[in-house]
């Protein structure tokens, strides 16, 4: 009987049911459609996004949702490009993204042809990794590599084009398993390096005022559960950045909450004070340092990363520990002792009581209290992911996390349209857990189609949208900064975003009245036979305090607005 | 004393000068990095690309495939900041087709580049020239009626000195190969 060959596409696609994929987010298009072809007979699900930018967010989600890596399949050229956003925001924030590209035969690459496009040259800053797959005998061993570099060590987005001929053609090449691979520039930490470990431990045990300073490096391993055990026998307190979130139980008496520039007072004020800051898969973000030069400058700094090329990129911390971040502190737990360090923790409470996050309950409808009554609905079961702006920053400090995976956003790349599809992908990764999203007026309008695929899916999303009509976040900085000089912030012509919903047939509420909020977001949490969407129409002008000013040392935090004139901020963006 | 080690003081700026005062010492030496990469498509392009996102200047950039096949070798020299130089090389080492990447300035190692200069001259500049290009142990190895190709080799700086020395003849063109380098004894490059 002769055997009749797999093509390439439906060789990539039994691959792909190797790894275990349940969905692919994906637009198609010329190129890919003998990908998409061989999806048709899978039992890989396909979720028809309305721009490639949202179905890279929705693998995104999904995977920081499950920590499974997220696919996405778009065409050639200008479904390429349309990734380049998602992938950007994935490689920034290390979450394991799949972008599988049709792209023009081999023999057009390079002329120009229809939708031909250099795609993996435009790409090689946003990936972990990158293939142009010319001959169908490697797609095997290039999807197994995939998947293997997007999931282990710092993870990260990784591109993989295929020529519309090598999809088209035969495959005879075998499946390939991980131990076959041949990656001799790539390898994964070992165990971490007993003599820093047994360092870190003597810095540990000598300071009277240590911190534990939580990034997404946590997340990402699971530490959450060491890291709860290493602080309660320091006796220290934790604070995480804003990727960190989830980690470890913010509601927790040793957690201080979110530092940075819109973190709490307590916690800056805390980092500003210790004499240690152990960095458990953080990175030193401007967001978190302010002016570097004035950040911790006398206290020990123990810098824990999986990625060594973090090691003295921002500064020289006293110990770097390569490794993943859940089995360093295993491996450091049994070298700890007791700390004493009442005085420090009795100081942090006092900071907490003299500080505490506050906003003004009059002057119309407020951002804050808005999301303070969603954490009180959600109580940290829920999954949250958020826009960027002003919302994001209060939702950070509003929404309290207590479990690991349940808080999503764009920190490192800042990327507006995130929400929406970011909790789509989160939704179909997690189907028992109820999902929210917090969007503000202006990225809501980013990608705002993917409504649709909310609906046709049934999706129980619940989209909360903080509207006011202005992209606020920069608002506030031209009100603080730049004399209310606002200049293209004003979003003038803005929809009615109930109607809006309405007319993709989903069900929207409106909240106008502070009286309305908890009954309004009690009623959207319950509903759970399709989306929801929430608008809050919020006061137009806001602030989020605290704040650092770009640039500025932390102890130049400002609590709230200050009467006096600002400078402009001198330092990062 | 040959002319290569006479002609030190006067060399281009922006090369390291290891007998000078300190004060004599350009801000920003040049560096010299080794990489063992994976032969696969794009590596060439990723390394670029390291460089490039920090403004950093690679001068001379020399591939060539390496004793183990399928992986090549890189000698990159560069000059610029030495701290991004340290977030560079740990970036480099950081691409999956990177086997490993070390700088080697200051380090004990055997150098070599080769240049190929054009000049264009009459009878009475030739036998200047040829005097020069003797000293350097260089060969001609054209001759024209109104020109000469020298064949150059040794430490980039020699080749920077004869460059020099060159200078007030019709110095036409000039092809450099870029260092190579390899680490002494038992060391890896």
């Amino acid at each position: 009987m002769e055997s009749k060959l797999p093509t390439g596409a439906e060789k990539l696609i039994q691959c792909l049911e190797r790894e275990g994929v349940e969905y692919i987010f994906g637009l198609s298009g010329g190129a890919a459609m003998p990908i998409f072809d061989a999806l048709f007979d899978s039992r890989i699900k396909l979720v028809l996004t309305r721009h490639e930018q949202g179905a890279t967010h929705m693998a995104d989600g999904y995977a920081r949702a499950t920590g499974k890596p997220g696919v996405v399949l778009v065409t050639s050229g200008p479904g390429a490009t349309n990734t380049i956003t998602g992938l950007l925001t994935a490689q920034m924030d290390s979450s394991p993204i799949i972008v599988l590209c049709g792209q023009q035969i081999v023999s057009l690459l390079g002329s120009d042809a229809f939708q031909e496009a250099d795609v993996t040259g435009i790409t090689y800053p946003v990936v972990k990794h990158s293939y142009l797959v010319k001959d169908g005998k490697e797609i095997p061993r290039v999807a197994k590599e995939a998947f293997y570099i997007a999931t282990t060590g710092r993870p990260g987005p990784v591109l993989i084009d295929l020529p519309k001929d090598v999809t088209q053609g035969d495959c005879d090449a075998p499946f390939i398993d991980e131990d076959d691979l041949e990656l001799p520039g790539y390898g994964i930490p070992a165990r971490a390096e007993a003599s820093l470990v047994a360092e870190a431990a003597a810095y540990l045990k000598a300071a009277k005022k240590p911190i534990l300073y939580i990034g997404n490096g946590a997340v990402i391993s699971g530490a959450g559960k060491s890291i709860m055990s290493l602080a309660e026998k320091l006796r220290a307190p934790i604070v995480n950045t804003l990727l960190g979130k989830g980690a470890t139980d913010e509601t927790h008496p040793l957690h201080l909450g979110m530092l940075g520039m819109h973190g709490t007072a307590y916690a800056n004020k805390a980092v500003v004070d210790c004499d240690l800051i152990m960095s458990i898969g953080a990175r030193w973000d401007d967001r978190i340092t302010g002016k570097l030069d004035e950040f911790c400058v006398d206290a020990v700094k123990i810098h824990v990363d999986i990625d060594p090329a973090e090691n003295c990129k921002i500064l020289t911390p006293d110990v770097f520990i390569e490794g993943d971040a859940r089995l360093v502190i295993e491996d450091l737990l049994p070298l700890i002792e007791p700390g004493d360090t009442k005085d420090w923790l009795d100081q942090c409470a006092a900071w907490r009581k003299q500080f505490p996050l506050r906003y003004p309950k009059q002057g119309g409808l407020r951002t804050q209290h808005v999301l303070d009554r969603l954490n009180a609905i959600t109580q940290g079961q829920s999954i949250i992911t958020t826009d960027v702006g002003q919302h994001q920053m209060w939702a950070a400090q509003f929404c309290l996390t207590t479990s690991n995976r349940h808080w999503i956003c764009s920190g490192g790349a800042g990327t507006m349209g995130f929400g929406l599809p970011s909790a789509i992908g989160a939704q179909f990764g997690c189907p028992d857990k109820k999902v929210w999203t917090v969007c503000g007026d202006g990225g809501f309008q980013m990608t705002l189609p993917e409504l649709a695929t909310a609906n046709i899916h049934n999706l129980p999303v619940k989209c909360l949208i903080i509207n006011n009509n202005y992209l606020g976040m920069v608002r506030q900085w031209q009100e603080m900064f730049f004399d209310n000089r606002y200049s293209g912030v004003d979003l003038e012509g803005n929809p009615d975003f109930v109607k809006l919903a309405r007319a993709y047939d989903i069900k929207a509420l409106r909240i106008k009245r502070a009286a309305d909020v908890d009954r309004i977001l009690q009623e959207a949490h319950d509903y759970d036979e399709g989306p929801c969407v929430v608008v809050a129409e919020v006061a137009k002008e806001d602030n989020v305090f605290p704040m650092i000013p770009a640039g500025a040392p932390l102890s130049g935090m400002l609590i709230e607005k200050p009467k006096h004139k600002l400078e402009k901020p001198t330092g990062s963006t | 004393m040959s002319a290569a080690e006479t002609t030190r003081s006067s060399m281009p700026p922006g090369r390291s000068r290891s007998g000078d005062p300190p004060d004599m010492l350009p801000a920003n030496p040049v560096h010299t990095i080794s990489l063992f990469v994976h032969d696969r498509p794009g590596v060439l392009v990723r390394v670029a690309i390291v460089f490039a996102r920090r403004g950093y200047n690679i001068e001379s950039l020399v591939v060539s495939p390496a004793a183990r096949g399928g992986f090549s070798r890189m000698t990159i020299t560069c000059s610029g900041d030495p701290s991004t130089l340290e977030q560079i090389i740990r970036q480099l080492a950081k691409l999956v087709d990177v086997v490993h990447a070390i700088d080697h300035t200051g380090a004990a190692i055997i150098e070599a580049e080769i240049a190929l200069l054009k000049l264009e001259c009459n009878v009475d500049e030739r036998t200047q020239i040829l005097q020069i290009v003797d000293q350097f142990k260089a060969r001609v190895v054209d001759y024209g009626t109104e020109s000469l190709v020298i064949r150059a080799y040794g430490s980039s700086e020699k080749i920077d000195a004869l460059i020099l020395m060159l200078q007030p003849y019709a110095l036409s063109e000039l092809i450099r190969s870029g260092k190579v380098i390899m680490a002494r004894g038992i060391e890896t490059t």
